[in-house]
């Protein structure tokens, strides 16, 4: 509706080109303005800071195109304005089909006289866009480089993300804090402000916006910290920005379809996607924007008579490739990479299936090769198919008094133990030795009556009317008898999941369920944790509810009978998607929802479990910057490094949500009403509108989902959101101020008032991060709720804790 | 004078007979027999309980949902003279003499039973035809699954009543804003919609979701409004302002009546007064209230006190400490919380450790600083001197040794703010006699006047609301459990009643029939608008503007009616039932008649065609009938059936019927 509207607008302002309100500049300058494309207002040319820069780029942008007969794809990513110009009936093959489109703007075009500036002015203007994003680079390189080896031990996550990378490189646990990887981190960090200066560049086409952001991403404490080690973050918000930079590109490029420049943004978005969702699977997020902004591109296109539908199908058919098929392809590749690289045996085995271990080089189950049938005698390994459950375990201790019957503990455990033995005997024949070569081979069938005998301790896996120690509506599972004679509570049906009765029980394929024979109930794992007298390991129980959940499904895994023939495991391997798929969903299983290399190697002992000393925090205390995340050090006398935003800059941030909501409402309702707004005016709501929509509904897609997850949540998870509600202040503020001047621009110094505001704004967060960089750079002394420190004026809130 | 004689009084009546009939059919088919079961059915054990409580005026916390549907249900004990007395504990439980089963019943029943009128009404005001209505009114009056669960002791069909009445209210307001806004009917309808909202969340949580989405109905049409320019400003305003109060104040307010409410009617202590503050439960008649009343407030060197975490969790507990020491030996740290030091009450034992026994007291909540420590009311912190470490409630519970009693310990670190960091005194007592046993007594009778402790309604509104949203329900696996993707095709089923002796049963089980072609009627209305809609982007239009508008509010109103009471069930992680299901399947039983007409008015294009498929309807509606017929001992569990009849209407191998073995 927005840009149906805008489409109007554009028609009237050009139509209404004469009765140009504040016609304070030259005629054919305003009348250039028509040029524009609807969506890309231009600036007005009374302006100090952007009627200097952006006005002529536009001709250089053209200029460029006419000397070289096409645009180089890269060569003006850096400078708005080089992508700017709609070349409407210029485009060749295109121009036909694009003809009828804008019938306003194809006569203002028609009528607008080109005027070039003169070669060595605008030169020398494209300099100084150059000069300036140079500039804004290097003070973000500056800042993230400094002081970049302090402090020389590992900080917090660092222990996680240290390991994995210390895993890719050779597979030791080797590990040296910074150099290369903390390099790389600072390196994407201080990439984060050119893209995020440039994005704003290309949302409102106005120098001092992107400055503005890039000032508010420079000198924010929490950005830089979070910069500044290695962590995932860094390179998360690269990607993401990265794909928001080339979405907005892409945008830009939209009145010049298929041409080489949006080919090039369009996949660059694709493979920026599957860069941060590759890193994150918070990159959801941005992969949902990019999403809703492609839907509503094709719809308006859609809507767009003039295209035919075979044009409508080559658009659909580039976006599904650039950014559906290419990402995919990408994310797959990496996985491909990833298990490539990673085939050796580790710490993270437990996890995943018999069959995913299968491949694993080092594991038994590698290259190994055991008999495919199950039968009475064969000492088995029982796994439970629910990802990370483990192994059917059991050991010489009893349950503790009151708790059940005070028998032996039966548990489930992650790890491979001469415990998870158990050996599978007839239900009344206990006599006579399965294993005597005398006797013949009997299998176990689907439907068979068996007892499993634990091999260590020759007790049998028993249950009875008892409440499970923590699930109290389960019943408890025990070992119970002595060299393997009980009673009938130890009878269990064996099931195989799909099969008919009778059939042989394969080892690794077969999907069983033990059923108690006396109680009707099912074998399962309860999933929860048992407190210290269980080990820590895993609750099983027997579970009245007959549902097909897979924590009451096991598979064979090891199987040992002398008496049968061994067979190779490899036809067992899993097909690589099988792999992509269960890797994915042990990801999604395991409670930490992070990079996939982070839960394959984390142990129960230090996985991302709320440290015990720090609250987690929630949602809410993000934007306000309620509290920090202490990085490093706690006692006075340790060099303590704190991830705290700028308070100056986060609030400043949250002033401006606010804000933005209620002067894109007033425009909104504007329109709706029917107001005629001034073109200048008109231009600013349409940046607003469209650009600050953007930048808005990033910030939320990055931040709302939060709230509706349910896992353990740290400060530093706000911060791509912080980067989008950063790039909105800067929109904002600046538009603002244009519209400041604008309405008071009989009164001479009106002006000024731009300038004047977007200075106090560069000067005042500047000021605030010398004030705060300590927290970032780092700080000894006296904690600062101690008077004494030099920090303690600074504590602002309570729960700052630095 | 007697001029108004000079005509005689006319009464022109007109009488929908349709409507008059369905009310008639949806009374009978949910009052019929209602007595029966006189027997506990399934959730009643659990309404029950809070019934009970409110007859005896005693206080509860049901984090289940807010009270307005409790209180409903405890209206129907009220009015039939219920005194409270029945222990609750046991589905199957006879009921005793003393209550009232019928009266406790009717509420559910007749909202059950208004639905149906009301779902004839929504549909004609959505523009559709009297055939239409009248199928969808059927259709909710045969339903099994509505009709089982409005005959209990249920929330449910409340919940349903107040859905439909949201939607109807708002669509009659709508209409009435086309010829005559600002009239009493249009006000009636607007602040009518607001409070059925209100009732709506009043009675669940879910009911949030209708209300958003009238809501969000409401905002695209106030939008309209905003861009009709041939209204004046203030007359825009007016009608915004409007709608805000009846929809966003109003349902605010009279939430806060139900609460109000509540608190009025529930003024005795009970059993869950313990997660509730300090100085809630001293509101409260009994209990904590006697024990403090008249101890002085302020705290003064000398007072003997106990002092109460105010985080309440993972129990309710006060500091203590007894006359065992800590076991090992071992550093400062405390025994399970290794990075906080210990806290200990200091003995000189000879071990050669100086006394640091000196805390610094920070009130939290004060208002000035010259604030004083009063009992109940202030929350303190207490800070250690020497370590400045901040007294905490670590939660995790002791070996053997403490007694399972939880771990306090000084925490180093951590300095925010947190619950688990604060104190409050409970009780005081204060004397200033040397002498011990004078002092003793001193201690034991109260010496100052009570000042009033009264909280005011809306801190005492806040605290039970937040209790209510974070008291933590135990972990419920139940047999009847089902996931959300198990109901849109009846998967699976509720056994609600088992007759003692014999087979009679009552189950929740819907009608398979409606249940398939309502979620086959969404699918298409998805289909056909997905199509409409790309067709008008290229400027082809299927439909007439006006058919258009009409076909895309209902589809606003009863697809997503159907979307927002379905789908976030799946973000959820409570235990589901199928009956959750419920609200989401009524909306859907509305846009079955609505795709049908649409079907046979604009897709059939000959008269042979629309002949037919009138035809194919009507057999449709047979079956659904006849099924529901079949169905119906199981829903009104009056007669038993032989295991063989059972065993044929086990449709699905899914569905748990229950066969008696004899």
């Amino acid at each position: 509706m927005l840009c149906a509207t805008s489409r109007l607008l554009a028609a009237r302002a050009a139509s209404a080109l004469p009765a140009h309100p504040r016609g304070r500049g030259p005629a054919p300058r305003s009348r250039r303005r028509e040029l524009h494309f609807p969506g890309h207002p231009e600036l007005p040319p009374g302006d100090l800071l952007a009627g200097r820069f952006a006005g002529p780029s536009v001709s250089t942008g053209r200029r460029a195109i006419l000397r070289r007969g096409r645009m180089p794809p890269a060569a003006g990513g850096g400078l708005a304005g080089s992508e700017l110009r709609p070349r409407r009936g210029r485009c060749g093959s295109q121009a036909a089909r694009a003809a009828g489109r804008d019938v306003a703007t194809e006569t203002a075009t028609a009528r607008s006289p080109k005027r070039p500036a003169p070669l060595s002015s605008r030169r020398f203007e494209a300099a100084g866009r150059w000069a300036l994003l140079a500039l804004v680079t290097l003070t973000s390189f500056a800042t993230r480089f400094h002081r970049l080896d302090q402090p020389p031990h590992i900080c917090w996550d660092e222990t996680h993300f240290g390991k994995m990378g210390s895993y890719y490189i050779n597979r030791t646990f080797f590990f040296d804090v910074h150099p290369p990887l903390g390099k790389f981190c600072a390196f994407l960090g201080s990439m984060l402000i050119p893209l995020a200066y440039l994005t704003v560049l290309e949302l409102s086409r106005s120098l001092p916006a992107a400055l503005l952001t890039a000032a508010l991403l420079t000198f924010d404490t929490g950005c830089l910290t979070l910069s500044q080690y290695i962590l995932l973050d860094p390179i998360l918000m690269f990607f993401i920005m990265a794909a928001m930079l080339s979405m907005v590109k892409y945008n830009s490029c939209a009145n010049r379809p298929f041409s080489a420049p949006w080919w090039f943004w369009l996949s660059l978005t694709g493979v920026n996607l599957a860069g941060a969702l590759g890193v994150k699977f918070v990159g959801l997020f941005i992969i949902l924007q990019v999403g809703w902004n492609t839907l509503s591109d094709l719809w308006h296109l859609f809507g767009d008579l003039s295209l035919s539908m075979v044009t409508l199908g080559k658009h659909l058919t580039a976006r599904i490739l650039c950014l559906i098929v290419l990402p995919l392809a990408l994310y797959i590749a990496t996985y491909a990479v990833h298990f490539m690289v990673l085939n050796k045996s580790g710490p993270g085995d437990g996890f995943f299936s018999s069959a995913f271990q299968a491949r694993l080089s080092g594991n038994n189950l590698h290259n190994a090769s055991i008999p495919e049938h199950l039968a009475y005698g064969s000492m088995i390994t029982v796994k439970n198919l629910r990802m990370a459950i483990g192994y059917l375990h059991s050991h010489r201790h009893f349950y503790p008094e009151g708790v059940g019957a005070r028998q032996q503990q039966v548990t489930t455990y992650l790890h491979k133990d001469y415990n998870n033995l158990w050996i599978i005997k007839k239900h009344n024949s206990n006599s006579a030795d399965p294993l005597d070569p005398s006797h013949p081979v009997e299998f176990v069938r689907h439907g068979d009556i068996i007892r499993l005998e634990h091999k260590e301790t020759s007790r049998n896996l028993h249950s009875h009317y008892h409440e499970a120690p923590l699930t109290r509506k389960h019943y408890q599972v025990t070992g119970y008898g002595i060299n393997g004679s009980g009673d009938s509570n130890d009878f269990w049906r064996i099931e195989v999941i799909n099969r008919k009765f009778g059939n042989r029980i394969k080892v690794l394929r077969s999907r069983i369920r033990l059923i108690h024979l006396v109680t009707g109930c099912v074998l399962g794992s309860s999933g929860k944790v048992l407190p210290k007298w269980g080990w820590e390991q895993l609750e099983v129980t027997c579970t009245p509810y007959l549902k097909e959940t897979l924590s009451s499904i096991w598979n064979v895994e090891d199987h040992i009978n002398p008496k049968l023939p061994n067979i190779s495991l490899e036809v067992l391997q899993p097909s690589f998607p099988e792999i992509m798929l269960e890797s994915h969903l042990v990801m999604i299983r395991s409670s930490v929802w992070t990079s996939f290399f982070l839960t394959t190697f984390l142990q129960g002992n230090n996985g991302l479990k709320p440290k015990d000393n720090e609250f987690t925090s929630k949602p809410w205390h993000w934007p306000i910057n309620f509290q920090g995340l202490r990085f490093s050090g706690v006692n006075d006398t340790d060099f303590r490094v704190y991830l705290l935003g700028n308070p100056v800059i986060w609030w400043l941030n949250l002033l401006s949500i606010a804000l933005y909501i209620l002067s894109a409402s007033i425009f909104a309702v504007a329109v709706q009403r029917g107001a005629h707004l001034p073109v200048k005016v008109e231009g600013l709501s349409q940046v607003l509108l469209r650009g600050g929509g953007q930048l808005l509904f990033g910030w939320m897609m990055h931040y709302f989902p939060f709230f509706l997850m349910g896992r353990v949540l740290y400060f530093h998870h706000y911060f791509p959101a912080m980067l989008f509600s950063s790039m909105l202040t800067g929109l904002l503020w600046d538009t603002l101020l244009r519209l400041c001047a604008w309405s008071l621009a009989s009164y001479p110094l009106a002006r000024c008032v731009h300038v004047l505001g977007i200075l106090t704004l560069l000067l005042g967060t500047a000021y605030s991060f010398y004030l705060f960089h300590p927290l970032a750079y780092g700080m000894v002394g006296p904690l600062a709720q101690d008077p004494q420190s030099p920090m303690a004026g600074l504590r602002w809130l309570e729960s700052w804790d630095f | 004078m007697l001029g108004f004689l000079q005509h005689p009084v006319m009464v022109t009546a007109e009488v929908n007979l349709n409507m008059v009939a369905l009310t008639a059919m949806g009374l009978l088919s949910r009052l019929w027999q209602l007595a029966y079961p006189r027997a506990v059915v399934f959730d009643e054990v659990y309404y029950g309980q809070y019934i009970s409580f409110y007859m005896k005026r005693i206080f509860f916390l049901d984090g289940s949902g807010p009270p307005f549907g409790h209180m409903l249900l405890a209206l129907g004990g009220y009015l039939g003279g219920f005194d409270g007395n029945f222990l609750w504990n046991r589905i199957g439980a006879e009921y005793s003499s003393n209550v009232p089963v019928w009266s406790l019943r009717l509420l559910p029943a007749l909202s059950g039973a208004l639905s149906v009128p009301m779902a004839y009404e929504i549909v004609r005001e959505l523009g559709f035809s009297h055939c239409a209505a009248t199928g969808a009114a059927l259709l909710v009056l045969i339903e099994n699954a509505l009709i089982t669960q409005s005959r209990l002791m249920l929330l449910e069909s409340v919940l349903i009543f107040f859905n439909l009445l949201a939607v109807l209210s708002y669509l009659k307001f709508s209409n009435s804003q086309k010829h005559r806004p600002f009239s009493p009917r249009w006000w009636f309808w607007l602040v009518l919609t607001g409070v059925a909202c209100s009732c709506a969340v009043g009675i669940k949580y879910v009911g949030v979701f209708t209300y958003l989405l009238v809501l969000g109905v409401a905002a695209v049409h106030a939008w309209h409004v905003i861009g009709d320019q041939t209204l004046s400003n203030v007359r825009v305003l007016c009608h915004l302002l409007a709608r805000a109060a009846a929809l966003v104040v109003l349902p605010i307010l009279v939430y806060l009546l139900f609460f109000y409410i509540h608190l009025l009617l529930l003024y005795r202590s009970g059993p869950h007064d313990q997660i509730m503050s300090s100085a809630f439960q001293a509101s409260l008649e009994g209990g904590l209230a006697r024990v403090t009343q008249g101890q002085p407030l302020e705290v003064a060197f000398g007072s003997q006190v106990t002092l109460k975490n105010v985080f309440g969790q993972p129990v309710p507990c006060w500091l203590h400490s007894h006359q065992s020491t800590y076991p090992m030996m071992h550093d400062v740290a405390a025994p399970l919380s290794p990075h906080a030091q210990e806290v200990s009450c200091y003995v000189d034992y000879n071990i050669s450790m100086p006394p640091q026994n000196l805390w610094r007291l920070d009130i939290v909540n004060r208002e000035s600083d010259t604030d004083v420590w009063k009992t109940i009311l202030s929350e303190v912190r207490f800070v250690h001197v020497n370590t400045s470490a901040i007294l905490k409630l670590s939660g995790v519970p002791l070996p053997d040794w403490g007694f399972r009693q939880l771990e306090v310990v000084g925490e180093k670190l951590f300095r925010g703010y947190h619950e688990s960091t604060v104190w409050n005194v409970e009780e005081h007592r204060y004397g200033r006699s040397q002498e011990q046993k004078e002092r003793e007594l001193e201690l034991h009778s109260p010496t100052q006047v009570d000042i009033s402790r009264n909280l005011s309604f809306m801190a005492r509104f806040s605290e039970l609301q937040w209790r209510m949203l974070t008291v933590r329900s135990d972990d419920s696996e139940h047999k009847y459990s089902s996931t959300p993707l198990d109901w849109v095709m009846l998967d699976t089923n509720i056994a609600y009643w088992l007759h003692p002796r014999t087979s009679a049963q009552i189950h929740l089980l819907g009608n398979v029939v409606i249940w398939a072609s309502a979620s086959l009627a969404t699918l298409a209305y998805a289909l056909l608008f997905v199509w409409y809609l790309l067709r008008r982007r290229r400027r082809v239009c299927d439909l007439p503007e006006d058919r258009w508008l009409r076909w895309v509010l209902a589809g606003a109103l009863c697809a997503g009616g159907w979307a927002v009471n379905y789908l976030p069930f799946f973000l959820m992680e409570k235990t589901l039932f199928l009956y959750h299901y419920l609200p989401a399947l009524t909306f859907q039983i509305l846009l079955l008649p609505v795709v049908l007409e649409h079907v046979s008015d604009h897709l059939c294009r000959s008269q042979l065609q629309r002949s037919l498929f009138t035809a194919l309807v009507v057999a449709w509606f047979t079956s659904a009938c006849h099924v529901s017929n079949m169905l119906r001992p199981l829903t009104y569990g009056d007669r038993p059936l032989s295991p063989s009849e059972l065993k044929a209407l086990r449709w699905k191998d899914s569905w748990d019927i229950l066969i008696r073995r004899y």
